[in-house]
């Protein structure tokens, strides 16, 4: 064994390269592997009925039953607090199981919510449709509005929520002063991060409370597993942890397992996921076929200060619009690009793309949609981390066609 | 397309019942057939798996071959390329082969009349000409070899050995199809440990072969299916996963092994850098010929200091681990005077250029400044 496991390096504050491969992990792992096992015990075995005890009077800290944690799972956690700066990291089965459990713990029958109008559609409507069965009051205000915002907080409000970057028009939230307002009202603050990354935006250290990911998108990176996480403070998540336990909805050994195998190439996937994104959506604005490209990292984008001032890079995401297009010249041009695969779901290798009129917002009125700000020629491509040059012919001859 | 698209599609359509964008896990060992005497695509895992299959093209495109077979490791898949010969016929190796294949060759397969000739092909592949026989059936080469990084040249062993009407197969470990692609330099055969950058996360054990010729390919895949050492499903599917990072993951670990060689050169307390990188290397106009753009992330360098020094300097790391395997994510190091060439006498181990203070590094993803600062604090301890 290496020499020096007893003074041990401090991965928290290594580089992020450096901390996705290693933060997390313990150096020392059973049977001196160099990599984590996979737990996938459903419960686990006490010598004794003293120990049983001991454990339940909370001297002895270690695992009981696979719903409370599991230490394949824990290993990712402490991983994704380290990238993301936090002190804690809680799993879950899906992004929206993450929502779930952190609002459940935080809010009771009465208490208040103000979202910015585009956060992720299901969590608008988990708020709206499902939270409000049970009392608790949810008002949506325009995005990135501040003052409409400020103006919606009431003594019983406990949590601002937005996402940031938005999907799919990748507006972009001033994070400082979203946890300002927080701060100022005594407000705990909530951000989607899942489009930025911890690689392109850093909203703990704006001074945001939690940090929600879809991890099934760029953090597992590969278009192979669902899984949700949240970031914050110890003590905070503490409850939820708690939560998580009754409400059952942990992820599973081998899931976390393959999480954690992802995150080791999480920046370099993102810089090629970055530097695909931009490529693109250069090409796109410049193309005469296009009436329109959303992207951050665009000078013409109504948010580019705020993201060159708060972001790092601006993700592989690019929404656009098809110039003098109907819904069905629109979906032409989808059906004729051969490398994105079409397909909900965005963040991995592989490149992805959609028509919101056709795939999440179908069931929506004309008028909904308009509501909404979806167009009929909107279409939204996830950049995978494939060669430029490949993906940019593609869009070339589907636009020729 | 790229190598980098093809890393990501070629092999990996979607499932066309669900739809789903990455291919499924098949772990079954046997398959329903339709009819009696009419076998399907499929029909017992030892002959084919869908997953292992699906794992098989994508590298088949990569390596710019026509068929691969995937292995339980990098051993089975050399062992079944040396099931192509029979008793009788001869062997020239490249003497900076790795050390289990030279094991293979000295202490299996003599056992049954195979003989072999190891030559310094890096030096000169005019070496491997002169020990050509008329029974020499099989060229085996490494580039970049191991643990000096020697270089040898894949285009003029592939003419060698065709000359003597033998086929040439190349060790592509170290470079992988990222940076090098025998295949299109006239090799027959080529063949990798799966373990080490093509799964990239050490987290899996597998090997591989390709070719580019289907006959051979059916000759190779009659003996892996005989003797059975293949891939299992799951190593398949973390391989398939692998390789879509594959060149990323490459060309940032050599980028970052190129600037710890600098760095290391320019630092009095190494007396040399073993990188193909650097211009002092024998092999560097080689390589940067048969080598794409970057020079891997392999590397060993010689401390100014004895073998205990080294051996301190193993033990004082604290970002990277001491372990023997290479290619992951990782960062590792080994003192090859203690660990890989132990069983070396010392004076043959020398002669080899396997000094005591000589050091292996496989440089990881982390960032070039941990890593630096890593081994600048063991070096300050080690050597005061």
């Amino acid at each position: 064994m290496s020499g020096k496991d007893d003074q041990p390096y401090e991965f928290d504050k290594a580089r992020l390269s450096t901390a996705a491969v290693h933060a997390g992990e313990e150096r020392q792992k059973n049977a001196s592997s160099i990599t984590d096992p996979i737990f996938c015990a459903s419960t686990y075995t006490f010598p004794d009925s003293a120990s049983v005890i001991e454990f339940v009077e909370h001297k002895l800290p270690r695992e009981e039953y696979g719903r409370y944690g599991n230490p394949s799972e824990r290993v990712v956690e402490r991983k994704l607090a380290a990238l993301e700066g936090g002190e804690a990291a809680l799993l879950f089965s899906s992004g929206m199981a993450a929502v779930v459990g952190l609002l459940m713990a935080k809010l009771s029958g009465g208490d208040e919510v103000v979202l910015f109008n585009e956060c992720y559609h299901r969590t608008r409507e988990l708020c709206a449709k499902h939270l409000s069965r049970f009392g608790v009051v949810t008002h949506e205000v325009p995005a990135c509005d501040y003052e409409a915002m400020e103006r919606a907080i009431t003594p019983r409000t406990r949590l601002l929520i937005s996402e940031s970057p938005t999907n799919p028009h990748l507006s972009v939230v001033d994070l400082e002063r979203f946890a300002g307002l927080g701060r100022k009202h005594g407000v705990d603050t909530l951000i989607d991060a899942t489009l930025g990354t911890p690689y392109n935006v850093r909203p703990i250290e704006a001074g945001i409370d939690y940090v929600l990911h879809s991890a099934t998108k760029y953090l597992g990176g590969h278009n192979d597993l669902l899984a949700g996480v949240i970031i914050g403070p110890t003590d905070k998540l503490e409850p939820v942890r708690k939560l998580r336990g009754i409400l059952g909805s942990v992820n599973s050994p081998h899931n976390v397992y393959l999480l954690g195998r992802g995150l080791k190439t999480f920046e370099l996937r993102m810089e090629r996921h970055n530097a695909n994104g931009r490529a693109v959506a250069e090409f796109l604005a410049s193309h005469p076929r296009i009436e329109r490209v959303y992207y951050p990292g665009l000078e013409t984008h109504p948010y580019y200060d705020v993201a060159k001032r708060t972001m790092r890079g601006f993700g592989g995401l690019v929404t656009f619009l098809v110039k003098d297009a109907d819904w069905k010249q629109t979906a032409a041009v989808v059906d004729a690009v051969r490398i994105p695969r079409i397909a909900p779901s965005l963040g991995g290798v592989e490149s992805l793309i959609e028509q919101p009129l056709v795939m999440s917002y179908y069931e929506c009125t004309p008028e909904e949609r308009r509501q909404f700000g979806i167009p009929d020629n909107m279409i939204r491509l996830s950049c995978g981390v494939e060669n430029t040059e490949d993906l940019i012919a593609d869009l070339t001859q589907a636009l020729e066609r | 397309m790229q190598f980098r698209t093809r890393a990501i599609h070629v092999g990996n359509e979607p499932d066309p019942r669900p739809g789903a964008v990455v291919p499924p896990i098949h772990l079954a060992a046997t398959y329903v057939q339709n009819e009696a005497g009419v076998l399907q695509e499929f029909d017992y895992s030892r002959t084919g798996n869908p997953t292992r299959k699906s794992f098989e093209e994508t590298i088949a495109a990569l390596e710019g071959g026509t068929h691969a077979l995937a292995f339980a490791s990098g051993m089975a898949a050399t062992t079944c390329a040396m099931m192509l010969l029979a008793s009788g016929d001869h062997v020239v190796a490249g003497s900076d082969i790795y050390g289990g294949t030279y094991r293979l060759l000295h202490n299996v397969l003599d056992h049954f009349g195979i003989e072999v000739s190891l030559v310094r092909a890096s030096d000169d592949p005019k070496r491997v000409a002169e020990a050509m026989t008329p029974r020499t059936k099989l060229v085996w080469i490494e580039s970049p070899g191991n643990p000096l990084m020697s270089i040898t040249d894949i285009a003029a062993c592939a003419e060698v050995a065709h000359q003597g009407r033998a086929i040439l197969g190349v060790d592509n470990t170290f470079a992988t199809p990222a940076l090098t692609r025998p295949l299109e330099l006239g090799a027959d055969i080529v063949m990798h440990s799966a373990t080490k950058y093509i799964g990239g996360h050490s987290d899996l054990l597998g090997g591989v072969l390709a070719v580019r010729d289907a006959e051979l390919a059916e000759r190779l895949h009659f003996a892996q299916n005989a003797t059975g050492a293949v891939m299992g499903p799951l190593e398949s599917y973390l391989c398939s996963r692998g390789l879509k990072t594959l060149e990323l993951r490459v060309r940032e670990q050599s980028r970052t092994a190129s600037r710890l060689a600098d760095w290391l050169a320019a630092d009095k307390r190494i007396a040399r850098v073993n990188y193909p990188g650097r211009r002092e290397h024998p092999g560097h106009a080689i390589a940067a010929r048969q080598m794409d753009g970057e020079f891997g992330a392999m590397l060993s360098f010689e401390l100014n200091g004895d073998f205990a020094a080294a051996k301190r300097v193993v033990e004082g790391t604290r970002l990277i681990r001491l372990a023997v395997s290479l290619g992951a994510v990782e960062s590792l190091l080994e003192q090859p005077a203690s660990m890989s060439h132990a069983s070396y006498a010392r004076e043959d181990r020398l002669a080899h250029g396997i000094t005591d203070g000589l050091i292996r590094l496989s440089v990881g993803l982390e960032a070039f400044e941990d890593l630096r600062d890593d081994l600048d604090q063991a070096f300050a301890d080690a050597m005061g």
